[in-house]
């Protein structure tokens, strides 16, 4: 099977700082390709070029054939791109069912007059996101979290209402950043559970994580970073003997100890 | 989502408006519950750009000057009726908002305000000192919309005020209806999503700036029908209906009372017209109450007025 998204030679710097350096690899519908490295390696960059949010000083991003590089986020939707954010990015003004019904945005949206008449097609529209929103937050265990103000949800129910508003999308490539940071074990599992499951559907999804367990057991392929540059690549068992990885993790470590 | 909510607005508002009359001591208060409805449908516009779209204007009452001047002119030139040149007039705002929008509204906070203020002072210099056209700071008639006969046609006849507040009223509530279906349909939440996180409205696939652009030219379009009723209402308009004060009064009656709400908006309408009517009592004081009260209500309830009594009430409830 062809990759859904393949990013070739990557890479931007700011002010003169090589943020992320001539990056490649590509990510094949139902796989898990995980990007891992330590505090710094630019994975967040990494994902920010990938999704528009950056435009990359070299090489290009490929999304099911097409060159969408630099395109802008609400036209990589359309295209079958969602994604998460590390630092949380939510609706504070929506209750959390309104925060998933905003995930169908692209089946939902219509004619303007319609919606100022609330003519029956806009009222139907909205009907039927409600419904596959009311779904979603059911599949990520929010369901009776739906009336609340979203700003008053934990940060790790934040953290599964955000993936479930990324799947609204009904996407074709997932890109999550961190799913699991400042999750419980339970919690954990879970997105763990539901990671997988989405894969299997056939969607690509494209990880960082820094629960090194979670990324050894879900992912089918691994690239590690480090500096922003990309220094192993392979499967889980290949990545984690390999000593560039290795040295990349205990260097990482012993620095922080010295700035300690 | 709280699909009561435009029910609840509309039955606190209509009997409002209805029972209000009974306690008037005079047909002066006619005008001055026109008045507020006239501001209330220009603030429930600005509802839609400030609280669900989280844009801000300090421009919008060259919008009004747009709407009122249209009632002026059009009939003069083009022998177009009043109330028909009304419809026009927010056509035309309409287009000026969609033109002027694109560029300023990529403009954020405080640049997008100072950007609107100069839009709204443009206009006011043009009417002002396009004296061949508009008659300048004098101001011009504006020819009787007929609508008072029309209704005593129907049997319905009235004084002058009264058929002013109520047609005012009937308009505002148009408006209101109109927002509140706007509030909870999917463009309203597109609109609330880039008020929320751009960054995350993008990621669900909202044109950012197409949704502001639409907020701006609803908001305009409420603001030129605010300002043709004015001038239908007097038969005269001056300049000073799109000066800048009327923009910043609106912004004030609007998050005073409540930015997130379209009967919080009204409400802060409502206390702001009436206020400098109960105070003219303390004659030189008037302007420093006034403005002591806007300051203490964005001290101590900084979400404004309604949506803060609101929750003390449901605070005590509990």
């Amino acid at each position: 099977m062809s990759a859904l998204l393949s990013v070739e030679g990557l890479g931007i710097s700011f002010g003169g700082l090589r943020a992320v350096h001539d990056v490649s690899f590509a990510v094949k519908p139902g796989e898990i390709l995980s990007v891992i490295g330590p505090n710094g390696a630019g994975k967040t960059t990494l994902f920010n070029m990938i999704s528009g949010v950056y435009r990359p000083g070299a090489g290009r991003v490929m999304l099911n054939g097409e060159d969408v590089t630099a395109m802008r986020p609400d036209l990589l939707a359309r295209r079958g791109m969602s994604r998460t954010f590390q630092n949380l990015q939510i609706f504070q003004n929506m209750t959390v069912l309104e925060n998933a019904i905003a995930g169908f945005h692209l089946t939902e949206s219509g004619s303007l007059m319609a919606d100022l008449l609330r003519l029956p097609a806009s009222r139907a529209r909205a009907r039927t996101a409600r419904e596959g929103a009311m779904r979603l937050l059911e599949r990520v265990g929010l369901e009776r979290a739906a009336e609340t103000d979203a700003g008053n949800l934990s940060y790790g129910r934040l953290k599964r209402l955000e993936i479930a508003r990324a799947l609204a999308l009904d996407p074709k490539v997932l890109l999550l950043d961190e799913p699991a940071a400042g999750c419980n074990a339970v919690e954990t599992e879970e997105i763990d559970h539901m990671i997988a499951e989405v894969a299997a559907s056939g969607v690509a999804i494209l990880l960082v994580e820094h629960d090194m367990k979670m990324v050894m057991r879900i992912s089918s392929h691994i690239v590690v970073l480090d500096h922003g540059e990309k220094i192993a690549e392979g499967d889980p068992a290949t990545v984690s003997r390999d000593p560039k990885v290795i040295a990349a993790y205990l260097g990482a470590e012993a620095g922080e100890e010295t700035d300690a | 989502m709280r699909p009561s909510h435009k029910s609840a607005t509309l039955l606190v508002l209509i009997p409002l408006i209805l029972l209000a009359p009974v306690f008037f001591p005079s047909s002066f208060y006619y005008r001055v519950g026109a008045l507020i409805f006239i501001n209330g449908l220009a603030v429930t516009g600005m509802v839609i750009l400030i609280g669900y779209a989280g844009q801000i204007s300090l421009g919008h009452a060259g919008f009004a000057g747009i709407g009122a001047y249209s009632c002026a002119l059009m009939p003069v030139h083009w022998g177009i009726p009043p109330v028909l040149a009304a419809v026009f007039g927010a056509v035309i705002s309409a287009l000026l908002a969609w033109l002027v929008g694109r560029p300023i509204l990529r403009l954020k906070g405080y640049y997008l305000a100072v950007a609107t203020l100069g839009f709204g002072i443009l206009v006011y210099m043009v009417l002002t000192n396009e004296t061949w056209l508009t008659g300048g700071p004098d101001g011009m008639n504006v020819a009787d919309s007929g609508l008072r006969d029309l209704a005593k046609s129907l049997g319905i006849n009235m004084k002058n005020s009264e058929f002013w507040y109520w047609l005012c009223a009937i308009v505002m509530v148009a408006g209101v209806w109109l927002a509140m279906n706007l509030q909870d349909s999917p463009t309203g939440r597109a609109l609330r999503a880039v008020h929320g996180s751009e960054v995350a409205a993008r990621t669900v696939g909202v044109d950012v700036a197409r949704y502001k652009l639409q907020a701006f030219v609803i908001s305009a379009v409420y603001a030129s029908v605010a300002g043709s009723m004015v001038a239908l209402q007097n038969e005269f308009v001056t300049p000073d209906v799109s000066g800048y004060m009327h923009s910043i009064e609106w912004v004030t009656m609007t998050v005073l009372g409540g930015a997130g709400s379209v009967l919080g908006a009204i409400f802060g309408a409502a206390i702001l017209t009436l206020l400098p009517q109960v105070l003219t009592a303390f004659a030189e004081y008037e302007q420093l109450l006034l403005g002591l009260i806007m300051m203490l209500v964005m001290i101590f309830m900084p979400d404004g007025l309604l949506p803060s009594i609101m929750r003390r009430i449901r605070g005590k409830d509990e």
